[in-house]
């Protein structure tokens, strides 16, 4: 059934469909009406669920991870400020390998107050064990709820699906709404082996000793590595039942191009819309969109952009005193004994500054004008 | 009376290891009551065998015996609650010397 519908309620169908039983959320602009059309969903028993209404993302977090904890598939969405005051809890979910599934949209971390997008709030979170994806597309978005509870259920670890503020948040786009038969087929009963139950009682999270919490890290690293093959194994099984693809990357035109833009996010599908600009113009181009941050897909990466002549990362974001976070991973994937190119690292969009065909034509123009990067950090659009 | 033989559980891989976080066997070989700089003593002559104390231990460390009170020391940390607590005032909180 196809609908018409923002960005934030895509997060939303995407959670009812998933069948999640337990929400507990605190509403920020611009998630509000994420969880505002859930907690209707369970007023009206169309999910039949648990709305949890907490005082702060900190409480929301917490009631989420009990909830996982006793077995209960568990959703709940926050946007920048609200993320960073779940930053404690966030380490609890992975650390304790508790599935949550959490929608983040992406605003700019305040001060200066801002609702509007940039990718800092979730990036900061880069450290905490949490598998991130980045959507493109409201229907990605509903589509990447499903997928996400499905990985991370096998994995126990938690995942965000991160959308830009407004630019999709609020944006209304055509959503085929997957079946919910199919989606049951493809998602089943969220049933772990070790659960909070009065009938066979454990503490959870408690005191680890030198003795024991190394090897714990350990197996999350672990189990983490293993998210890449089977967020890919995922996606074909997602692709085979709905016919959309859910794959780490989403190259576009890449295979015979010269310069291949690396984006995430709406700048993503901007993006492509300048690749076919430039190609009618003469300019081989390409674009990497990343869909997946965490576990970051290096040996995907390498393998796209390695027979590119040069590769331009655009981030909207910034590593304060390094650079823009995922040009310094696509360096990271391409460093090595193999020759590589040149990589440029640009940064735009910050505070929900537009990031145009325009910007991907200045960025164009300044690559092919350089034989490789004279600095780090390349400055798109700032008023200097 | 809790079981105070129990052993620490050390697992010798991480192959052994639950996945999550969570205790496997009693933790009644750590004997907390080393934490304590202040402790409980019970003034009998003067108890009501109210019950209070052993309600609000949070250990719980307050165990009655034959209608008495009675502090297991192994496991009091020496909070002072069942002192604050106590209606007839017959808990008094003793430094604890070397």
């Amino acid at each position: 059934m196809k609908k018409v519908i923002m960005g934030n309620h895509a997060l939303s169908y995407g959670a009812l469909l998933a069948r999640a039983q337990v929400i507990a959320a605190y509403p920020i602009t611009p998630q509000t009406q994420v969880v505002e059309l859930l907690s209707e969903m369970c007023a009206d028993k169309i999910l039949d669920a648990m709305f949890i209404k907490v005082e702060s993302e900190h409480s929301a977090m917490a009631a989420c991870i009990g909830a996982s904890a006793a077995g209960a598939r568990t959703f709940t969405a926050t946007s920048a400020q609200g993320l960073a005051l779940m930053h404690e809890m966030l380490h609890w979910a992975s650390g304790g390998r508790h599935p949550v599934v959490m929608g983040n949209i992406n605003r700019a971390m305040a001060p200066g107050w801002s609702i509007w997008t940039d990718q800092n709030d979730s990036l900061s979170q880069r450290d905490t064990g949490w598998m991130q994806y980045y959507c493109s597309s409201n229907q990605e978005v509903v589509d990447t709820v499903i997928q996400a509870f499905k990985v991370s259920e096998q994995l126990l670890i938690p995942g965000l699906v991160v959308l830009d503020a407004f630019a999709l948040s609020h944006t209304y786009e055509v959503v085929d709404i997957p079946d919910q038969a199919l989606v049951d087929k493809f998602l089943p009963p969220f049933q772990p082996e070790i659960r909070l139950t009065p009938s066979d009682p454990h503490a959870f999270g408690g005191l680890t000793s030198p003795d024991h919490y190394f090897e714990l890290r350990y197996k999350l690293e672990r189990d983490m590595e293993k998210a890449p093959a089977l967020i890919e194994e995922t996606g074909r099984e997602f692709k085979k039942i709905f016919g959309r693809s859910l794959d780490l990357v989403d190259p576009y035109l890449c295979d015979d191009a010269e310069l291949i833009f690396v984006t995430s996010g709406t700048a993503g599908y901007t993006a492509r819309v300048a690749v076919d600009e430039l190609r009618k113009e003469g300019l081989k181009a390409g674009n990497l969109r990343m869909r997946v941050f965490r576990p970051f897909p290096f040996a995907r990466v390498r393998e796209v952009v390695a027979k590119a002549k040069k590769v331009a990362v655009l981030d909207r974001n910034i590593s304060y005193g390094a650079h823009g976070i995922f040009y310094q991973e696509v360096k990271s994937a391409l460093y090595g004994p193999q020759p590589s190119p040149p990589v440029f690292g640009f940064i735009a969009g910050l505070g929900g500054r537009d990031i145009t065909v325009d910007s991907f034509r200045e960025i164009s123009s300044y690559t092919l004008a350089r034989a490789k990067p004279e600095e780090d950090i390349v400055w798109i659009g700032v008023k200097r | 009376m809790r079981d105070k033989n129990a052993k620490k559980v050390v697992f010798h891989s991480e192959r052994e290891m639950p996945t999550m976080i969570i205790s496997v066997g009693s933790q009644t070989y750590n004997k907390t009551g080393a934490w304590r700089n202040i402790r409980p003593v019970i003034e009998l002559d003067k108890c009501l065998k109210c019950g209070i104390c052993w309600k609000f231990c949070p250990e719980p460390s307050i165990v009655i015996q034959d209608e008495w009170p009675v502090v297991d020391y192994d496991y009091c940390k020496g909070c002072g609650i069942c002192a604050e607590e106590c209606p007839a005032k017959c808990i008094v909180m003793v430094a604890e010397e070397k």
